[in-house]
C-alpha cells in the first residue's frame, strides 16, 4: 500500500508545469513537512514507548510503542525527498535541472543518515563519562593527556605521544606508497617492460589480502625466529633481534599494504595525460627529462595529492598491521580499539582520541585542497588528442625499476611465505605437509540429501562474498555519483558536503563499528544484527574511494564534453550515462575493486557489528589469530585472496577499458624511431 | 492538477505512520568468549539435548562486554557464558546482568560460589585458571638460561629484553598480574619488583595470551600468561612449559551472566543451569581448552595444571574487581612503570 502511493507521488511532479511557483512552493513544503514528521515521530517513539519526559508528561506513559523503521518508511522518507528536491528544482536551483537536485539531495540524506548521525552519537559521549553524565572538564583532561601529546623522544628516551606516532607514520607511509605507486603506474603506462601483467598482478595482491596475513608474513620472515633472520644470523653471524617489533614493521607491512591503492589512483592518471601537451613540447625542442619534469609531473599533481591522501588515511585508520607488528610503539587506532575493548573500558577516551585522528585526516585534506588550488588538469578533450604517450627518460625510469623490482620480489616472498603457511602444520616451527588447514575451514561432505558444507568456514564465507557483492555495485554508484556533482555541478555549501563525503573514511573503524550500534541498536533504525547493517557499514566506509578516484579521473575530463552534449539537448543524466561514464571507466573499476576487496578485508569496523547469522570471514580469521590457529587463519586468507582475484577479473572484463581514441605503437621499432628522432 | 498533489501530500504525511515488521525470534541469544572450538561443541551439545535452537556469537570477552553495554537500551543477547571473571564483574556492577540462583550451586567448587556472592549472585564460576609464566624450553637451552622458578627470577639480569606481559590497560592477564604481587608482597614491594622487571619486559603486548603465541614461536623466551593457555600451545606440539611461581600465585574465574533484559530469560537459564553440570564441563578437554572446571565432580583433562599443586593466593575478587580500584592500580603502574625509560 505505501509503496503504491509512495511511486505514484514520486512520479506525479515529473509531469507538473516547471514554471509554476506555486506548486513549487506546495512540494517543497509538503517534502519538508513530511520529512520532519517521519523524524519527529522515529525519535519520540522507541520500543520502550515515549522517549522525551514532556512526551509522556502530556500524553501519559509509557504511550505507544514501535520497533524499527521498515521499507515502507524507507521509500515514504524517499518520496518526500523527491517532492522536496523536484520542488527545489522547479524554483531553479542547479539550472532547473531536476536530476541534479534529487541526486543532490539524496547523497546529503544517505550521508546524514548514515555517517553524520552515527559520529554524532560517539562525539556526544566524547563529553560524557562512562555513567553517561555530562562532564566537559572530563574532556580536557583526556584531550590534553601527556600520553597523546607528549615529545618525550625529542630529548629522552621516553616515548612519545602516541598522536606525534600516528602522524609520523603517516606522513611516511603516504609519501612512501605514492612514490611507490608513481613508480609502478609509470612503468606499467610508460615502458615497454616485460612482465607488466606480473607486476599488476603484485600490485593489486596487498590490496586483496585480509588484514593481519602480511603482519604475520612479516613475522615469519623477519622476526626474531623469522626465516630472513635465520639466514643472517647463520651466514653473516648478525644477531637476531627484534627490530621488525615497532616502526619498522608497521611501515613495512602498511608499504606492502597501501601502495597498490597508490597505484590504482596513479594509473587512471597516468595514462589519461594527453599525448598531445607532451608531444608539443618535445616539437618544441625540450628534452625528454624536461618534458617530463615540466608538463608530465606538474600534470600528474591531482593523482599525487589524492594518492598521499589516500596513504596518510589508510595508515592512520590501519589497525591490523599495528595490532600484530607494533610492539610498543602505539597509534591512534590501536589505542582507540583498547579504550574500547580492553580492560580500562573508557570511551569517552575513545571518543577524544577519535577526534585527534579525526583533525590529522581532515588538516591532510585541506593541506591537498591548497596545494592542488585552482589550476587545471584538463588533458582528456573532445579535441584531436591522438598520439603515442613518451617513453620515460632514462634516469626516471631507472629510479622506477630501482625501487618497483625490489618491492615486487618482497612482496613476491611474502606471498609465497603465505601460500606455503597453509600447507604446512605449523609455519616457522613444523614443515610436514598437510591439507588439515583446508579441511577443517572448507570440507565438503556428500550427504544422503546432496552436497553438505560441512567446513567451519562456510557460513561466514558465503555472508562475505554476499555483502561485498551486494556492497561493492552501491558503493561505486554513490561513489561516482557524487564525484561527478563535486566536480560537474555548482552549488551552495559543496565544500560541506565534500567534507562530508570524506568524513567516513576518516574515522578508524573501530569508532564507526561502536558509533553504529550506538546509533541503529534502537529504534528509528534498527539493524544491529542484521546483513544490512553491514553492507551499509561498508558503503559509506569506502565510498570515499570512490569519490576519490572519480574526481581525479574527471577533472581531467574536460568540461566542454559536456557541454556539447547538453548543447545538443542531452539532460544531465543523458549526458552521465552516455558521455562521462564511458571515460570514466578506470574510476568505475577503482570504485568496485576497491569495495569488493575492502567489504571482504575490513575487520575493525565490523568486529562490532557481525552477529551469529552473519558473521564475517575477516572476524572469524581473527578469532583463529586470537586462538593461535595461523594455520587456519592463513589458509582461509589464501582462499579469500583466490576468490578476490577471480572477482577483480570478471569486474574488468565487464567493466571494460577505457577507448580514448589514441594510437598505439604497431611494432615496438615505431617507439625506437620516434625516441631517436 | 494541485489538489491531486495536495491530497498526494496528505496521504504521504497519514502513510508515513507506518507499522514496520517485528525481527525474527531465535530461542537463545548466546554471546561466547572461550575458545570457538568449545563455544560449537557446547551448543551442538546443548542443542542436542534440549532441543532449544541457540544462535552464537564468539568473541573476547573485551569485545563481548564493549557489544553489551552499546546493546544495553536494547539487550540482543540473553547469555553471556565464559570468559575471564573481571569484565563479567564489571557487567556485574553496571547493572547489565541480573542475580540467578540455580540448583546447580551445590555441586561447585568453593570459588566458584563464592564469585557468585560476591557479585551480588550476577555471575557465576565455570572455570578457573592459575597466573603463571612459561618459557620457550629450545630458546632457553641455547641461551643456557637457568629454568625461572619464582617470580624473582624474572628480573635476573640474564633474562634482560627476554620477557613478555601483556600491557595492563589493555588486558585482563596483565591486570590480574599486577593485583596478584600487590596481594604477595603489599603494594609499594609490587611495584618496585615491576619497576626492575620493566629493564626485561621487551614488550607489553596488548592482549593477554599473546606472550603465550609469541614464546610458541621463539619471539620471546618467557611469558607472562594463566597456564592453561600455555598448556595448549604445549600440547599443539609447540616447545613450551609451563610454570606456577614458586612464590605462590593468583587466578582467574571464568564466567557466566545472565543479561539484563534478555528475552529468552527460560532458556538462558536452562543453558546457565547445564553449563554448571560435570556433563557440559567434561567437554572442554574436547575442545583443546585446558581450564580447571568448576564442578566437584567433572574431571579436568590430564594435561591441565592442578590447582592443588600450585600454591594459590586467597585472591580478593572483590576488592580488585572493581572498577574504582582497576583504575587507580593502573593508573599509578602507567605513572610509575609503563612511562619509565628502558
Amino acid at each position: 500500500m505505501a509503496a503504491a502511493h509512495v511511486s505514484a507521488a514520486a512520479l506525479l511532479p515529473l509531469r507538473l508545469p516547471a514554471d509554476d511557483k506555486r506548486i513549487a512552493d506546495i512540494l517543497i513544503w509538503s517534502g519538508i513537512a513530511g520529512l520532519f514528521w517521519l523524524i519527529f515521530e522515529g525519535f519520540s517513539i522507541d520500543h520502550r514507548g515515549w522517549t522525551a519526559d514532556w512526551l509522556s508528561a502530556l500524553f501519559g506513559a509509557p504511550g505507544p510503542k514501535q520497533a524499527g523503521m521498515g521499507y515502507g518508511a524507507f521509500l515514504t522518507a524517499l518520496a518526500f525527498l523527491m517532492l522536496l528536491t523536484h520542488g527545489l528544482a522547479a524554483r531553479g536551483f542547479c539550472r532547473g535541472d531536476a536530476f541534479t537536485v534529487s541526486s543532490i539531495g539524496l547523497v546529503v540524506a544517505l550521508i546524514v543518515t548514515f555517517v553524520f548521525f552515527p559520529i554524532w552519537e560517539i562525539l556526544v559521549s566524547a563529553f560524557k563519562d562512562n555513567d553517561g553524565n555530562f562532564a566537559p572538564a572530563a574532556f580536557t583532561s583526556k584531550f590534553f593527556d601527556k600520553s597523546i601529546w607528549g615529545l618525550d623522544c625529542v630529548y629522552s628516551s621516553l616515548r612519545c605521544g602516541v598522536a606525534w606516532n600516528t602522524l609520523f607514520l603517516a606522513i611516511l607511509v603516504g609519501v612512501g606508497t605514492t612514490v611507490l605507486g608513481l613508480a609502478f603506474a609509470l612503468i606499467a603506462a610508460r615502458t615497454a617492460f616485460r612482465f607488466k601483467g606480473l607486476l599488476r598482478v603484485l600490485t593489486v595482491l596487498p590490496i586483496i589480502t585480509p588484514p593481519f596475513v602480511i603482519g604475520l608474513a612479516v613475522i615469519l620472515l623477519f622476526g626474531r625466529s623469522g626465516a630472513v633472520s635465520a639466514v643472517l644470523y647463520e651466514w653473516f653471524d648478525i644477531p637476531r633481534s627484534r627490530w621488525i617489533y615497532g616502526l619498522p614493521g608497521v611501515f613495512l607491512a602498511q608499504m606492502l599494504a597501501f601502495t597498490p591503492i597508490a597505484f590504482l589512483v596513479m594509473i587512471g592518471v597516468v595514462q589519461g595525460i594527453s599525448p598531445s601537451l607532451e608531444e608539443a613540447s618535445q616539437t618544441l625542442r625540450a628534452k625528454r627529462w624536461t618534458t617530463f619534469s615540466t608538463i608530465t609531473l606538474p600534470l600528474m599533481r591531482p593523482g599525487l595529492a589524492n594518492g598521499f591522501l589516500l596513504g596518510f588515511i589508510e595508515s592512520m585508520a590501519d589497525f591490523g598491521n599495528p595490532l600484530v607488528l607494533g610492539g610498543n610503539f602505539e597509534v591512534l587506532s590501536t589505542k582507540i580499539f583498547f579504550a574500547v575493548v580492553g580492560a580500562a573500558h573508557d570511551q569517552g577516551r575513545a571518543a577524544v582520541l577519535a577526534i585527534i585522528l579525526l583533525a590529522f585526516t581532515l588538516g591532510a585534506f585541506y593541506a591537498q585542497h591548497r596545494w592542488l588550488g585552482n589550476k587545471s588538469y584538463t588533458t582528456v578533450t573532445g579535441k584531436g588528442d591522438s598520439g603515442l604517450p613518451l617513453p620515460l627518460p632514462r634516469r626516471v625510469a631507472i629510479l622506477c625499476y630501482g625501487a618497483a623490482i625490489p618491492w615486487a620480489i618482497l612482496t613476491i616472498v611474502i606471498y609465497v611465505t603465505i601460500l606455503i603457511g597453509g600447507f604446512v602444520k605449523a609455519m616457522g616451527r613444523d614443515y610436514t605437509p598437510t591439507f588439515e588447514h583446508y579441511l577443517t575451514g572448507f570440507a565438503i561432505e556428500r550427504a544422503a540429501w546432496g552436497i553438505h558444507f560441512s567446513g567451519s568456514a562456510w557460513d561466514s564465507f558465503w555472508t562475505t562474498i554476499q555483502v561485498s557483492a551486494i556492497a561493492a555495485p552501491l558503493t561505486a554508484i554513490i561513489g561516482l555519483l557524487t564525484a561527478y556533482l563535486l566536480s560537474r555541478q555548482r552549488f551552495a555549501g559543496q565544500r560541506t558536503f565534500e567534507f562530508g563525503t570524506m568524513l567516513s573514511f576518516a574515522i578508524p573503524g573501530t569508532v564507526v563499528g561502536v558509533s553504529y550500534i550506538l546509533a541503529y541498536n534502537v529504534p528509528p533504525i534498527e539493524i544491529t544484527g542484521t546483513g544490512l547493517i553491514l553492507i551499509i557499514c561498508f558503503v559509506f566506509r569506502n565510498m570515499p574511494v570512490g569519490v576519490r578516484s572519480g574526481i581525479a579521473t574527471m577533472s581531467q575530463i574536460d568540461k566542454s564534453l559536456d557541454e556539447a552534449s547538453l548543447t545538443l539537448g542531452a539532460r544531465s543524466f543523458t549526458t552521465v550515462r552516455k558521455v562521462i561514464l564511458p571515460l570514466l571507466r578506470p574510476a568505475i573499476i577503482a570504485a568496485l575493486v576497491y569495495s569488493f576487496v575492502r567489504a571482504m578485508t575490513a575487520v575493525s569496523a565490523i568486529i562490532f557489528l557481525v552477529s551469529a547469522e552473519y558473521n564475517m570471514a575477516t572476524a572469524y580469521i581473527v578469532g583463529r589469530v586470537e586462538a593461535g590457529e595461523f594455520g587456519l587463519a592463513i589458509a582461509y586468507s589464501s582462499v579469500l585472496i583466490v576468490v578476490m582475484l577471480t572477482a577483480i577479473l570478471m569486474i574488468q572484463i565487464l567493466v571494460g577499458e577505457r577507448k580514448l581514441g589514441r594510437r598505439t605503437a604497431t611494432a615496438p621499432g615505431d617507439v625506437a624511431m620516434q625516441a631517436a628522432g | 492538477m494541485k489538489r491531486i498533489v495536495l491530497l498526494g501530500a496528505a496521504a504521504l504525511v497519514a502513510g508515513a505512520i507506518a507499522a514496520p515488521s517485528k525481527p525474527a525470534q531465535a530461542q537463545l541469544v548466546l554471546y561466547c568468549s572461550v575458545l570457538n572450538e568449545w563455544c560449537t561443541l557446547a551448543v551442538q551439545e546443548f542443542e542436542r539435548k534440549t532441543a532449544i535452537k541457540v544462535t552464537m556469537t564468539a568473541k573476547g570477552s573485551g569485545e563481548t562486554i564493549t557489544q553489551i553495554r552499546a546493546e544495553a537500551s536494547n539487550p540482543r543477547a540473553d547469555i553471556w557464558w565464559g570468559g575471564t571473571g573481571d569484565p563479567h564483574l564489571a557487567a556485574a556492577e553496571a547493572e547489565l546482568s541480573i542475580p540467578y540462583r540455580s540448583p546447580m550451586l551445590d555441586q561447585l567448587h568453593p570459588w566458584a560460589v563464592k564469585q557468585w556472592e560476591q557479585s551480588g549472585q550476577k555471575t557465576v564460576g565455570i572455570y578457573a585458571g592459575a597466573l603463571g609464566f612459561t618459557y620457550n624450553t629450545e630458546l632457553l637451552a641455547k641461551k643456557k638460561l637457568n629454568e625461572p622458578k619464582c617470580w624473582a627470577d624474572l628480573v635476573k639480569p640474564e633474562f634482560r629484553d627476554e620477557v613478555q606481559i601483556s600491557n595492563p590497560s589493555s588486558s585482563g592477564t596483565a591486570y590480574t598480574a599486577l593485583a596478584t604481587l600487590i596481594q604477595l608482597w603489599g603494594e609499594d614491594k609490587a611495584f618496585d619488583y615491576l619497576k626492575q622487571l620493566h629493564r626485561n619486559v621487551n614488550q607489553y603486548t596488548r592482549s593477554g595470551p599473546a606472550p603465550v603465541r609469541n614464546a610458541a614461536r621463539g619471539e620471546t623466551t618467557v611469558g607472562v600468561i594463566f597456564l592453561h593457555d600455555a598448556v595448549a600451545e604445549a600440547a599443539a606440539g609447540f616447545p613450551l612449559k609451563a610454570v606456577p611461581p614458586c612464590e605462590g600465585t593468583g587466578y582467574e574465574i571464568g564466567s557466566m551472566s545472565i543479561i539484563k533484559g534478555a528475552r529468552n530469560l527460560d532458556n538462558a537459564k536452562k543453558w546457565y543451569d547445564w553449563a554448571l553440570s560435570a556433563e557440559a564441563q567434561n567437554l572442554a578437554k574436547n575442545a583443546k581448552s585446558f581450564q580447571v572446571p568448576s564442578n566437584k565432580s567433572a574431571t579436568a583433562p590430564p594435561e591441565a595444571p592442578k590447582l592443588d599443586d600450585i600454591k594459590l593466593i586467597d585472591y580478593d575478587f572483590k576488592k580488585y574487581g572493581t572498577s574504582t580500584e582497576r583504575k587507580r592500580v593502573v593508573d599509578r603502574w602507567e605513572k610509575d612503570v609503563g612511562s619509565l625509560p628502558k
